[in-house]
């Protein structure tokens, strides 16, 4: 059992700390989920990708570095530890581009994945319907065949970033006498500023238009933006969920910032007769700190060739729970001032409030860890 | 970097499974709880045959230690299998004398290396009580800086969980080292009791969410298994959240014991207060969905039901964990500009 790195990957981390120190906006961007915000953090996408710190990751041709998953996790702590800003890009890079690298031709690569790298084009996502949340697979929007492509009708929601963004990706429903709810489904990219496209705004919880609805009315979408098989949009999108909560939407090194900053927080403002507290602040410190550990452990499976499948689902619940209880003892630390929202704790603690709902809520991630990894039979929802 | 046990140390945990599973540990712990050690101690010696009472003793004292990977392999399993007995104490006085050296470690370690003797122990800060003081050959008291060995025990108390039975040592007994050495073995030792408690905690949390799971399985009401009824299911998952996100603290902290790390207290205190807690839920969750039958003494599920909490609390509350965490972990960065600043806007 080993969790060092080697001297190699260790150069790579000092090279990249180095980078940050000296890039990182010494103040905190304004909120990514305003339209001021939203171009500030594509600029800095544009800035990171410029000397290829944006998907370190990807191939090199794409504008990445090549690096495997535990200099990637390098990287993460890196980032959050400098002060790195919120990843504006991040529903196309953890969503969208595991899937073109898994489903894509070259011609689709080529042509998404350097503009999405730079920040050129942000990426939104298509998935929920008024009617189809948790059931996704009963999805009703369309994509009827005609010339050179396909005209999508419906509508979306919840769809996150779109308020900004510049393209979305989504599953249609392409075949409405297949036999069985997700099959007929078909996974395809369209332009936000299509003709037939109307982007509605959502507020969420604090009123910042962090998602959006989607009204789609004879949007055509040519044939080269179809990603796979039409018909093979649910077995591709859930390569895709399962990528989403696995491994690489949430870092440790994100948390272990977060926690770090608290932590900070505790010793600056904490009362040391407040145990209670403190013993919240010490469960935010060893949550981090299990995260990093458990990601550490399932990387090492994935580098030794395994599947990360159902074991992605013991991730989301644990995160998306343990943002939460981390920026509560956040603002219960800082007192009269946790009300202010012009914070990045309070920013942080709203964000933190959807993790338990988006990317599959955890009722239904509860489920899939009963069911594939307990072994217990399915039963009515 | 690769965070994985290999080969040899899934076979160490494969080979003891077998072992302890062969060897019917509930009549065990039942016969145990009624002061009948006779099987305890036929057990004691396969354990020991199969090398686990070596694994924290070094090899100038004839043992193969410190190798804490492979004692978080072993107690796991001891706690899987809801093995009695001063297991834990047995390893933390190893280390302790390891630490104090001289005339008692050569005494007893080679002993306690090879099962032919076995210890438990009383240290300041984790309450007054040896564990199971009338099945062992010494019980090692620490009071400020002077290690003794205690004169044989009195009187046992009965505990909640009958196959831990407590003892009281009182000051005095035959003084074997004092200074400074032994106050810094006796921190080393208790590290190494936290860490070994909470591989048993996480072992004994793994069996009570198997049973569990089993159990919903075959029971039926309305008609159907009630492990399909969301309530259960979601309860269950939560248990396996708990025992899959200590399990890696567990190893980080195996780690930092094998460095020598100095926040290696912090890992362990991590790892103990994860474990403990995972553990004891599990409890509660298995007692919870099998019901009735559950709260019988007569079901087996009694034995790891009961051993739980214990374990929880021993070499360690959850609440003198977190305190260490936060008093030795890793230091604050200073990259983040002073919070009052951040929020004077």
């Amino acid at each position: 059992m080993d969790l060092s790195y080697t001297a190699e990957e260790e150069a790579f981390r000092a090279e990249a700390r180095q980078w940050l120190r000296a890039n990182v906006p010494a103040e905190p961007l304004p909120s990514l989920e305003t339209a001021e915000g939203f171009a500030a953090h594509r600029e800095w996408e544009a800035r990171l990708y410029a000397d290829r710190w944006s998907v370190v990751s990807w191939p090199a041709e794409y504008g990445g570095r090549g690096v495997d998953i535990f200099r990637w996790l390098a990287f993460e702590e890196e980032y959050y530890a400098a002060g790195g800003p919120g990843r504006v890009s991040q529903n196309g890079i953890s969503l969208l581009a595991p899937t073109l690298f898994d489903h894509a031709t070259d011609e689709q690569r080529a042509r998404v994945l350097p503009s999405m790298a730079s920040g050129e084009v942000i990426w939104a996502q298509a998935w929920s319907e008024p009617e189809s949340g948790s059931d996704l697979a009963s999805l009703r929007s369309r994509a009827v065949r005609t010339d050179g492509g396909w005209l999508l009708s419906g509508q979306k929601t919840w769809s996150s970033r779109a308020a900004f963004a510049d393209r979305a990706f989504g599953i249609f429903r392409t075949d409405s006498e297949a036999a069985k709810p997700h099959h007929g489904l078909t996974y395809l990219m369209f332009d936000l500023s299509a003709p037939g496209v109307s982007v509605r705004p959502i507020g969420r919880l604090d009123g910042k238009p962090a998602f959006a609805e989607l009204f789609l009315d004879g949007v055509f979408v040519p044939d080269e933006d179809i990603i796979g098989e039409p018909g093979q949009g649910w077995r591709i999108a859930m390569s895709t969920t399962g990528n989403e909560r696995g491994l690489t939407l949430r870092s440790p090194g994100r948390f272990l910032a977060v926690a770090d900053r608290l932590a900070g927080l505790w010793r600056t403002h904490g009362d040391p007769s407040d145990t209670a507290l403190r013993d919240r602040v010490a469960d935010a410190v060893i949550g981090a700190r299990a995260y990093q550990l458990f990601t550490c452990a399932n990387a090492s499976r994935f580098a030794a060739g395994a599947d990360i499948g159902a074991e992605s689902s013991l991730n989301k619940v644990f995160w998306s729970e343990y943002d939460i209880a981390l920026h509560e003892s956040a603002l219960d630390l800082l007192g009269p001032d946790a009300e202010l929202a012009e914070s990045e704790w309070a920013e942080g603690y709203v964000f933190s409030l959807a993790g338990p709902i988006y990317a599959g809520t955890n009722e239904i991630q509860r489920d899939i860890i009963a069911e594939r990894l307990l072994g217990l039979p399915k039963g009515r929802r | 970097m690769r965070f994985l046990l290999d080969d040899e140390q899934r076979e160490f945990a494969r080979s003891l499974d077998a072992m302890l599973t062969a060897s019917d540990t509930p009549a065990v712990v039942r016969a145990w709880a009624a002061g009948n050690h006779g099987p305890g101690r036929g057990l004691w010696a396969r354990l020991a045959q199969a090398g686990v009472f070596a694994l924290a003793i070094p090899e100038a004292y004839e043992g193969v230690g410190p190798l804490p990977v492979e004692l978080a392999v072993a107690f796991t399993e001891l706690g899987r299998h809801a093995v009695p007995g001063p297991v834990v104490e047995t390893v933390a006085a190893g280390v302790l004398l390891g630490g104090v050296g001289g005339a008692a470690a050569k005494e007893w370690l080679p002993r306690l290396a090879s099962g032919a003797a076995s210890a438990t122990l009383r240290m300041d800060g984790y309450g007054p009580y040896a564990l199971d003081a009338d099945a062992v050959d010494a019980v090692f008291t620490v009071t400020g800086d002077e290690l003794r060995l205690a004169p044989g025990p009195g009187a046992l108390s009965v505990s909640c969980d009958p196959a831990r039975r407590l003892w009281r040592p009182g000051p005095g007994g035959e003084l074997l080292a004092s200074g400074p050495r032994v106050a810094r073995a006796a921190g080393r030792a208790a590290r190494w009791a936290a860490f070994a408690t909470a591989a048993q905690a996480l072992g004994t949390g793994e069996a009570l969410l198997r049973a569990t799971v089993a159990y919903v399985k075959q029971r039926t009401q309305f008609g159907t298994a009630i492990g399909s009824f969301q309530a259960v299911k979601h309860r269950l998952s939560d248990t396996l959240i708990g025992l899959e996100f200590a399990r890696p603290l567990l190893y980080g902290a195996a780690l930092a014991l094998a460095g020598e790390a100095p926040d290696a207290g912090a890992e362990v205190a991590a790892a103990k207060v994860t474990a403990g807690e995972a553990g004891y839920a599990a409890a509660r969750a298995a007692l919870q969905l099998h019901g009735a039958v559950g709260y019988t003494q007569e079901l087996d599920l009694s034995l790891w039901l009961r051993k739980a909490r214990p374990l929880r609390d021993a070499w360690g509350t959850p609440g003198a964990c977190r305190a260490r965490v936060l008093a030795d972990g890793p230091a604050v960065s200073a990259a983040r500009p002073p919070v009052s600043e951040d929020f004077a806007q």
